[in-house]
């Protein structure tokens, strides 16, 4: 399998013949590009989970204040603001 | 058949439908796209007139292909949009947008390192380079009108309707090659038999490449449209369960 390889060294392979510049701008573009669509939404997700926990986490503070407060009243008045 | 419609349309039944199929859709892209660079980058034989730069038509003409679906795909979200009010087509479609925009500009710029050495110049106003810049220009024009317009339901109206007229453009690309006299070569004949100019050896690697660039799109829009499921769900107790158990 290994004989088949059109190249007979690692600088030979680098150099790509006379064209190292263009084949590897164009394998780098390919890397960037692939990297930045698969990695840019996993630290969009993770984003998105933490501010909800923060969230859900200061909603919950919010609703035991509240409770506290106005212990035996009716509590409809705390509405989460919306901040984005 | 309405039921199971409807059911498809549902961003809960699409995210977790999508949770069991990622984990396989990203093995097979890891597996073929490394087989296919390695195969390309290695094993395939110098081009007697191109020399090693034929390397780049293994990135280039899957990458310029595959930015020709995404058209298409939003055109036909956008039909579902306005005909049916579906939403997670809209979502779909706000997502495919400017990944199709990655891809598009990912093949203008890899073909115009390759136009270089082979035709000495960097970019030409021929037909096919010319449609396929303006295939990007009208994704980034869906992208700010979008951005645009505040109420998200005209904002997919209004989108919906821009992708299918764009989506015009699409032939245009594909048929320019044809149509006109062009600098740029006709479209590589990938059909099975010996008498095409190109062997085995050339076009099998270049097979593998399309099919694990054609999953990493669908990777890509699928991560993207499932952030996009979170966000706009996110006051839905099915999704506030999901970032109740997430560790982060």
């Amino acid at each position: 399998m290994f004989d088949s390889i059109v190249f007979s060294s690692v600088s030979e392979f680098l150099q790509m013949g006379t064209y190292a510049v263009h084949v590897w701008t164009v394998y780098a573009v390919f890397a960037v590009f692939i990297f930045v669509n698969l990695y840019l939404p996993l630290v969009q997700r993770r984003q998105f989970i933490r501010e909800q926990k923060r969230r859900a986490q200061r909603d919950a503070q919010m609703g035991k204040v509240s409770a506290d407060q106005n212990a035996g009243q009716a509590d409809d008045s705390v509405v989460p603001g919306e901040s984005e | 058949m309405w039921l199971w419609f409807s059911k498809l349309g549902s961003p809960k039944w699409f995210y977790e439908l999508t949770t069991k199929w990622l984990p396989w859709l990203v093995v097979f892209m890891a597996v073929s796209m490394t087989v296919g660079l390695v195969w390309a980058l290695l094993f395939v034989p110098e081009d007697y007139q191109q020399g090693f730069t034929n390397r780049i038509f293994y990135v280039h003409v899957p990458v310029a292909s595959i930015s020709l679906a995404a058209f298409p795909l939003m055109a036909v979200a956008g039909v579902i949009t306005m005909v049916w009010k579906m939403k997670l087509a809209d979502m779909v479609a706000k997502c495919a947008a400017p990944i199709g925009a990655w891809f598009t500009a990912v093949a203008l710029i890899t073909g115009a390192v390759w136009g270089q050495p082979t035709w000495g110049t960097w970019w030409v106003w021929d037909a096919r380079l010319t449609s396929l810049l303006l295939q990007f220009f009208l994704l980034i024009g869906v992208i700010a009108l979008r951005s645009a317009i505040e109420s998200p339901d005209s904002a997919a109206k209004a989108c919906a309707l821009l992708s299918i007229v764009g989506a015009i453009n699409v032939p245009i690309i594909k048929y320019s090659v044809e149509w006109w006299n062009t600098l740029h070569q006709p479209a590589t004949d990938l059909t099975m038999n010996e008498s095409g100019a190109n062997g085995p050896e050339i076009w099998v690697p270049l097979l593998i490449m399309i099919a694990a660039v054609y999953c990493f799109f669908a990777v890509s829009l699928i991560l993207a449209t499932r952030n996009e499921i979170l966000m706009r769900e996110r006051r839905s107790q099915w999704v506030m369960d999901i970032v109740a158990k997430a560790k982060v």
